[in-house]
């Protein structure tokens, strides 16, 4: 068999659920919270009307929290059964190689991608994950910190102003707000050119849905892990089977509808932003 | 003065002459005393007895029968008649100015002189009830010819018929001769006594332009009693178009009530009554369809009441008319009305487009306004005024102001749904908010739609409303100010006036807010509330959910609905477990004001700075990746490229 037809399996099967579970709620909140915050156009009343107006939209929106809070909740649980499984303790996993967290190797890793950028050196041999992925993810622990809080005393204003003053609400108001633009924003461009639409990946990488990704394209986008599995000798390990071509077609057709989606919004906001702002 | 001189001449003459009374009556006092006169035998006798009592009494006979040679006989070569206005010569001049007087000169065998009325040797003070010319006496004494059947009511022009007769049955006749109320009006009391004139003579007492002054000697409060329908002064100054008193108290018919028929219908429908009757003039019919006329509201009214001016001497009694039917003879109020109108302003400047009465109302078939036949029912108005003022009519040309298609909009409005679709005749009609008739633009203060009086027109059917909102700080009454107040209209529009508890009027009020409370609004617009009802959706707060409709307060008047007492309850209408806090909440925040809303203000930058922040450094990285990752794309190809031909060289040879 060649490289070609040989899979490394990248993400776990809970991981791709969260994560579509996760485009699921998050364009469903950003489409029902940008009919509010933009109201002033055209395409803001038409998406609040075809949401079944602004109460049904507004229940979409807290369901769509809803869902979110609890993908959220699941990973969090989720890091401890494979802290306990995989490594026994918070140490060793969050300092080990494949950890989240930003370390040493990730400073050099943006230093070199700025060097190759730039055309002064060579493409760094980029581990499991990528600084820019690290960043993505904390940008959602940062999401979730900031828009869910806010998010919750909008949904119970009369609760929380039992402990703080009125205004306080026009301030989570627009925390809420302008963070939510920021996570839609970054999301639909960024995240999306970065690992989606990178020319190497276009027109669309369904590793995300799939969770495989072709061997020989790992070895050259993660040189660093590829090697780590040949040294330890655990790549046979990693080795799957490709999903049938139905499911791959079923996985492309939902990546691009979450592409178009992306894509609208952030083609509305532009136009809200720049003709119609107020 | 000179009379006094003279009685005293002639008191004092038989001491001068030797010719006194009783010298005379030697021979006349004898009834069987005859003489000639020219050819005749006729009696010479006069009562002695009856002269001295008589006014003249005290007289010598000499003193008005001058020209007497007493010492012979006959006296005189001619006979000379006696002239009463030796002495009475103020009266003999009325006398000869009067119709009596006229024919007499003429030699008219039936123009009565003085002794025809007065008598001669028994005339006795006008005061005493057995004068000839005592009130209860002078009906008959005028009668004697005028009356059916004489030579004078038969040969001569009297315009009157039955005059006597229908004295007798009117009021004045039946005071006088039933009652004996010497007071009473008899003939001369009108006619005057020795200067009667025909009424066509303008000096005549009952001459059109008099005739009120002459029923005024008596009646002189009539005026105040005719008020209602003919203003006081209106009788002396617009003596042409208003009726006279004998339009509708027919002369010598005076009733107590007012006439059924007016006399002189029938001389009108005798031409009038012809359907094919034109006018000389243009040609227009002229034809009077009578019994419309006599359904209709003015079934009572005679012709010549409105058609005034008319000449019953004259063989076409309306050819003296000069002027146009005048309404406003009886309806004056109405009449100062439609002059102040725009309606009456056109007219006045004899504007060919400018309605008149008869427009609105017509002519002869005028019906009340409560009759649903009537071109002015409620429910007919709309098409009425639409006539001139729809679309690309008349009126609608020449109106430059802000209202389009006022009679579609109207139709289309609450009002005009109320009337037309549910038949509901107290809905507003056109006349119901601009009047029927001081319809005037909304900036003259007079007019029923200018902003300080539109309250007052909605209010007579709002009233409750209107005692709201005068109340408000929106109202005149309690904002003096130079801006522009809001009143009715402003919110509700004129004619397109909407339910209130339809989506796109709770939606159009917030800009109605807002066009004076601009900035106020626009900051709204910037929280929960504004851009949710900017989606175009009802059910949350709008200006008037918190500051009230037609009661808006100041949040400093304890009453408001936004005081300091009151906030928490108008924000628990939608929240119901507001707190004091959560009303804190601000309604109007806008994070573009760092003067007022600092936090926000900063809140606002700061999350925009990391926005700004985050794209610029993801940005600049994702666009300097860009050229690697298509160079990156290129090598992965080629590498494919070779892994295929590599693969498909191992399969073929294993093939």
């Amino acid at each position: 068999m060649s490289l070609k037809q040989r899979y490394v399996l990248r993400f776990t099967r809970l991981n791709r659920i969260l994560h579509i579970l996760m485009i699921i709620s998050f364009i469903t909140l950003s489409l029902t919270g940008m009919t509010l915050k933009f109201s002033y156009t055209v395409w803001a009343r038409f998406l609040s009307r075809l949401f079944g107006g602004f109460e049904s939209a507004g229940y979409l929106h807290r369901f769509a929290a809803t869902v979110m809070i609890i993908v959220f909740i699941t990973h969090l649980v989720d890091l401890f059964r494979v802290k306990k499984k995989e490594f026994g303790s918070w140490l060793k996993m969050l300092s080990g190689k494949n950890s989240m967290l930003f370390n040493k190797k990730d400073w050099n890793d943006f230093k070199g991608s700025l060097k190759w950028f730039i055309g002064k050196g060579t493409r760094p041999e980029y581990g499991r994950w990528t600084y820019w992925e690290k960043f993505d993810y904390f940008a959602v622990f940062w999401g979730m910190f900031v828009i869910g809080s806010t998010g919750m005393t909008l949904w119970f204003p009369e609760f929380f102003t039992n402990f703080i003053p009125g205004w306080m609400i026009n301030v989570a108001t627009i925390i809420h707000s302008d963070e939510a633009l920021l996570a839609t924003g970054f999301i639909f461009t960024i995240h999306f050119f970065n690992t989606h639409l990178r020319p190497e990946k276009f027109p669309m990488d369904i590793v995300i849905f799939s969770g495989r990704v072709q061997l020989d394209e790992f070895r050259l986008d993660r040189p660093d892990e590829y090697n780590e599995m040949i040294g330890k000798g655990e790549l046979e390990k990693n080795i799957v089977e490709q999903y049938p071509p139905i499911v791959l077609r079923g996985m492309k057709i939902f990546g691009w509808t979450a592409l178009t989606i992306g894509f609208s919004i952030v083609i509305w906001i532009i136009y809200a932003m720049i003709f119609a702002y107020r | 003065m000179k009379k006094i001189f003279l009685l005293l001449f002639y008191i004092y003459l038989p001491l001068i002459s030797a010719q006194t009374k009783e010298d005379c009556l030697m021979c006349h006092d004898d009834p069987d005393f005859k003489g000639k006169v020219g050819t005749k035998t006729v009696s010479l006798y006069v009562n002695g007895k009856t002269f001295s009592s008589s006014v003249h009494g005290t007289l010598n006979c000499i003193a008005c029968h001058t020209n007497i040679d007493a010492e012979n006989i006959p006296h005189r070569e001619e006979y000379t008649k006696v002239d009463c206005g030796k002495c009475h010569d103020d009266i003999q001049k009325l006398y000869v100015e009067c119709l009596h007087g006229k024919a007499h000169a003429k030699g008219d065998p039936l123009a009565p002189n003085c002794q025809d009325c007065h008598g001669n040797h028994d005339i006795l003070p006008v005061k005493d009830h057995n004068s000839a010319v005592a009130p209860m006496k002078i009906p008959f004494l005028c009668g004697r010819c005028h009356r059916e059947g004489t030579p004078v009511q038969l040969q001569r022009h009297i315009p009157e018929d039955r005059i006597l007769e229908n004295y007798t049955e009117s009021i004045h006749g039946e005071a006088l001769l039933l009652k004996g109320l010497v007071v009473a009006p008899t003939c001369i009391s009108c006619h005057s006594a020795h200067r009667i004139l025909p009424h066509t003579d303008p000096r005549s007492t009952i001459s059109r332009n008099n005739i009120a002054a002459t029923c005024t000697q008596c009646h002189a409060e009539i005026e105040t009693v005719h008020r209602k329908i003919i203003r006081g002064e209106l009788w002396e100054k617009q003596s042409h178009v208003l009726p006279a008193c004998v339009d509708c108290h027919q002369p010598h018919e005076i009733r107590k009530v007012y006439y059924d028929y007016g006399m002189a219908d029938r001389d009108c429908l005798s031409c009038h009554d012809n359907p094919n009757i034109k006018s000389s003039v243009d040609g227009r019919s002229l034809f009077v369809n009578y019994s419309e006329l006599k359904s209709s509201r003015h079934e009572n009214i005679a012709c010549s009441q409105c058609h005034s001016e008319v000449n019953v001497s004259k063989h076409r009694p309306c050819e003296t008319i000069l002027h146009k039917v005048d309404c406003t003879s009886c309806h004056a109020e109405i009449g100062v009305q439609y002059a102040k109108s725009t309606h009456g302003t056109l007219h006045a400047n004899n504007d060919i487009n400018a309605p008149t009465c008869e427009e609105c109302h017509g002519t002869h078939g005028i019906l009340g306004k409560l009759n649903p036949q009537s071109k002015t029912f409620a429910t007919n108005i709309p098409s009425l005024c639409a006539k001139c003022h729809r679309e690309g009519e008349k009126a609608a040309v020449r109106y430059n102001g802000p209202e389009k298609d006022i009679i579609k909009h109207y139709t289309e409005s609450i009002h005009g749904k109320g009337l037309i679709k549910s038949g509901l005749t107290v809905t507003a009609t056109c006349t119901d908010c601009h009047t029927a008739h001081m319809e005037l633009p909304h900036d003259n203060p007079e007019s029923s739609i200018n902003p300080n009086n539109i309250a007052e027109t909605c209010g007579k059917c709002h009233h409750g409303i209107e005692e709201q909102f005068v109340k408000s700080i929106h109202s005149p009454l309690i904002s003096k100010t130079d801006k522009e107040l809001p009143g009715c209209a402003d919110c509700h529009s004129a004619h397109t006036i909407k339910r209130t508890d339809a989506e796109g009027f709770k939606l159009s009020i917030m800009d109605q807010c807002g066009r004076c409370h601009r900035k106020i609004a626009e900051t709204y617009f910037d929280t929960y509330h504004g851009k949710v009802s900017q989606l175009g959706y009802t059910k949350t707060a709008k200006c008037y959910d918190c500051h009230g409709a037609h009661d808006i307060l100041p949040p400093t008047d304890p009453n408001s609905r936004l005081s300091r007492q009151n906030v928490v309850n108008t924000c628990k209408t939608c929240h119901p477990s507001a707190n004091k806090q959560f009303a804190g909440y601000l309604t109007h925040a806008t994070h573009h004001d760092p003067v007022k809303y600092p936090i926000l203000f900063w809140v606002f930058w700061g999350m925009t700075g990391l926005l700004i922040g985050t794209f610029f450094i993801a940005g600049m990285h994702t666009l300097l990746w860009l050229p690697r990752s298509l160079q990156w794309r290129k090598k992965l190809k080629e590498l494919n490229n070779e892994e295929e031909d590599s693969g498909n060289e191992s399969e073929g040879k294993t093939e």
